[in-house]
């Protein structure tokens, strides 16, 4: 089903980006480092801050890398790629599954690294919560790795940055991954709905029970719907064009 | 060959046609292509040679007629791995070497060629570290053709394949082509160079305007033509008995320099030789696909806005 050379060299060409080891990694551990030192023994929503942005961090930067495969598509189109591929025996679900996979492929180096740098700064986890945290962040990305490839199909490759770049941020700062922004009322309602405010969640399995609460589980999946909904369409709309 | 039966027809289309809202980029046309053939399409801009070779690949649906290649259509023929093809359009995927590239599109055919081989023999293997990036339009198209041929398809489509590249260039991309056609592979390819359609092609098909307009091997298409253009040097003669000579359709004179257009030029120089004698400075010239492209065409242009743009192309 999967064809190894196209995921690995899928993957290959996006770590030959510099800018996207930047945003993924650099990024995330610089604000990780500068933010976390002068916050040492804060605490949000009961839990230590080096945690919660240690966990906001790498869902940050994993949210870059999950968007980046299908993202790329727009590139792929505009220099006839995705044409080319329709005229070799590859499957488009295959190629589309590549992005996915490679999506998670890629977000793994960031949940890596921030959370190793987490640990130099005191972050400390048993082995279940750690793995737990990732799992849920995993689960978390699943809506932002489909949303890429919606974008890589309906955008133009001159506006990519920005048309990536801008939900990316949004979705960030509204979800509290560089701090929460609401503590109650209407806008926490709101904001609840989005994916990235359960990204910057998933540390609370360190305060026991079930990190997420079925409320999260549902958005998730309602995002995840509704952006494979719209790739299906994207996708149609752009092998159709002629 | 890939499980293809040797009777199969290669492609055929018939009635093919497509409109882009109001233009009518192919306006019927049945067009059948042996298994081995290398067949040129041939035409100007806007003669609808790229849509047909998009039908071709499946990548265009037509709004009516059909089209099959070795038999089933075109996008179970692609699944099957028997077509490789090069489009008008496009750059090589970046961020990939050359050999990586070549490597990857192997990777999709269930009987790829030897990936060093394909390199070689499309003239990249001095090239095959080199990121995608940093190549020379004619190596850029080199790769593409390598990156065309790795999958080792019956049925090889290339959309003007040497658009872009000096002449030298060029001389190596056929030169590497001839190599790959020589194995029976079915060729079709798109073309403005009205030299590459002579010397490489066994058929040329001409389009205009979303029309075939002639179909038939180089020599024939010449012939279609036919005329050819006797000049000679020849004192106080009578035009009109000039005229008069076998296989002579028109003569003009100018002093003593006379010019006879010819649907034989072969029985009008020997009855010339026959009839007069102090001739002098005789001079044939047969007509080039050029002229036979201009005269094919000729019916089927409309302005002179046209008729410079093929001058144009032909000046290329």
């Amino acid at each position: 089903m999967i064809n190894v050379t196209h995921l690995r060299y899928e993957v290959l060409r996006i770590f030959r980006t510099r800018l996207f080891l930047g945003l993924t990694i650099g990024l995330p551990l610089v604000l990780f480092y500068a933010v976390t030192s002068a916050n040492m023994n804060h605490h949000v929503d009961g839990i230590s801050f080096p945690l919660y942005f240690m966990t906001a961090m790498a869902a940050y930067g994993a949210m870059y890398a999950v968007v980046t495969p299908g993202g790329r598509t727009a590139a792929d189109r505009a220099c006839g790629w995705t044409r080319q591929l329709r005229i070799t025996p590859l499957q488009a679900r295959t190629a589309l599954l590549s992005k996915l996979v490679a999506a998670y492929l890629l977000a793994l180096p960031t949940l890596i690294v921030v959370g190793a740098a987490g640990a130099s700064l005191g972050v400390r986890l048993s082995a279940s919560a750690w793995a737990e945290t990732c799992g849920l962040l995993l689960v978390g990305l699943a809506p932002l790795a489909v949303m890429g490839i919606v974008l890589g199909y309906l955008m133009k490759v001159e506006v990519a940055p920005l048309a990536i770049g801008g939900p990316i941020v949004l979705l960030a700062l509204l979800g509290g991954l560089f701090g929460p922004l609401f503590h109650g009322g209407m806008m926490l309602t709101i904001v609840k709905l989005l994916p990235s405010y359960w990204l910057a969640q998933a540390g609370k399995v360190a305060l026991g029970g079930s990190g997420w609460p079925v409320e999260a589980w549902l958005v998730v999946a309602a995002w995840t719907a509704a952006m494979a909904a719209l790739a299906v369409v994207a996708y149609r709309r752009d092998t159709q064009r002629v | 060959m890939n499980n293809l039966d040797e009777h199969r027809p290669g492609v055929v289309a018939t009635a093919l046609t497509k409109s882009y809202g109001p233009v009518e980029a192919v306006r019927g046309i049945d067009l059948v292509i042996a298994p081995g053939e290398t067949v040129a399409i041939l035409g100007p801009n806007g003669a609808g040679k790229t849509t047909t070779l998009d039908m071709v690949l499946g990548l265009t649906r037509p709004d009516r007629g059909r089209v099959t290649v070795f038999g089933v259509p075109p996008a179970s023929a692609v699944r099957s791995g028997w077509v490789g093809g090069m489009l008008q359009t496009g750059t090589p995927l970046d961020r990939l070497t050359v050999r990586e590239l070549v490597t990857l599109m192997a990777s999709y055919y269930p009987r790829p060629l030897s990936v060093d081989d394909v390199l070689r023999t499309a003239g990249c293997a001095d090239l095959a570290r080199r990121f995608t990036n940093r190549l020379s339009g004619g190596q850029v198209q080199r790769v593409r053709f390598a990156a065309a041929l790795v999958g080792d398809p019956d049925l090889l489509v290339l959309d003007e394949p040497t658009a872009g590249i000096d002449v030298e260039g060029r001389h190596d991309f056929w030169d590497a082509m001839r190599g790959f056609a020589a194995h029976g592979k079915t060729v079709v390819f798109a073309t403005h160079y009205l030299e590459e359609a002579d010397a490489f092609a066994d058929r040329v098909v001409l389009m205009a305007r979303g029309r075939i307009v002639a179909d038939g091997p180089a020599t024939e298409i010449k012939a279609r033509v036919g005329a050819r253009t006797i000049r000679a040097t020849l004192p106080g003669v009578d035009v009109a008995r000039l005229g008069a000579l076998p296989g002579v359709m028109h003569a003009e004179r100018h002093g003593e320099a006379i010019t006879l257009t010819c649907s034989d030029a072969d029985l009008a120089l020997g009855s010339l030789h026959a009839t007069f004698s102090g001739l002098r400075d005789i001079e044939v010239r047969g007509s080039s696909l050029e002229e036979a492209f201009l005269e094919l065409t000729a019916e089927q242009r409309s302005g002179a806005d046209r008729e410079q743009s093929i001058a144009m192309e032909i000046a290329r």
